[in-house]
């Protein structure tokens, strides 16, 4: 039961992200909101694996979380000088 | 951009990322991951490494080109059909050998593992080749 509390709150604050992604006024805005998201949806990633009881999870959200690191970076540096 | 942040940032998270290449290729025949992932991972670290210093530098500093990585992967996988072949089995099946360790206990060894290292090291190769190929056209004419 609280598991299902958790999920709920972590979907809010994903909305919200979406939320921030859809109005923000500039394109840097919109990279920070994508990236929160990924910092969001790995902590859901972490409590689906609690709740399923299934380790490989874990090793997924490693994984995402250094690849959302690099491609933000990818993203900054588009948005500084261009590709 | 000669952030020098992100130079000694990029110092540590490649360690990083090869290990988790490493991870993800020795485990793939029974657990999430596998050669394609592998070699998505190892090939992130070395764009990692592009997007902190230049791709010039990147290009020079690389030891073998990425032509040379995509051949021996496939002649990897090619030599990986050898063992199921020349004992008259059906093509492309998993040969083992279960080595015995003095500590660790058995070893798990086959073709299965030959033939996911080809796979990491010709999608290594083919994402270098991406790279350097949209990065810096004139060395690719």
């Amino acid at each position: 039961m609280a598991i299902t509390i958790f999920i709920f709150i972590i979907c809010a604050g994903l909305l919200i992200c979406i939320l921030r992604m859809v109005l923000g006024p500039t394109m840097a805005d919109r990279a920070i909101a994508m990236d929160t998201a990924t910092t969001v949806s790995v902590a859901l990633l972490v409590l689906l694996g609690l709740f399923f009881d299934r380790y490989v999870y874990l090793d997924v959200s490693l994984v995402y979380s250094i690849i959302s690191f690099v491609g933000l970076i990818a993203i900054a540096r588009y948005l500084e000088k261009g590709i | 951009m000669n952030s020098v942040i992100l130079q000694i940032a990029e110092k540590y998270i490649r360690w990083l990322l090869l290990f988790f290449a490493l991870t993800a290729l020795l485990r793939g025949h029974h657990f999430p991951g596998g050669g394609f992932i592998a070699g998505l991972l190892a090939g992130l670290a070395v764009v990692f490494r592009s997007l902190a210093y230049s791709e010039e530098k990147v290009f020079r500093d690389f030891p073998v080109r990425p032509v040379t990585l995509l051949s021996a992967g496939l002649i990897m996988i090619l030599l990986s059909f050898l063992p199921a072949w020349l004992t008259n089995r059906p093509f492309m099946t998993g040969v083992w050998v279960k080595p015995v360790l003095p500590l660790a206990g058995e070893l798990k060894l086959g073709t299965p593992l030959v033939f996911d290292t080809g796979i990491f090291l010709s999608v290594t190769g083919v994402i270098l080749l991406f790279l350097f190929s949209l990065k810096i056209p004139e060395k690719w004419k």
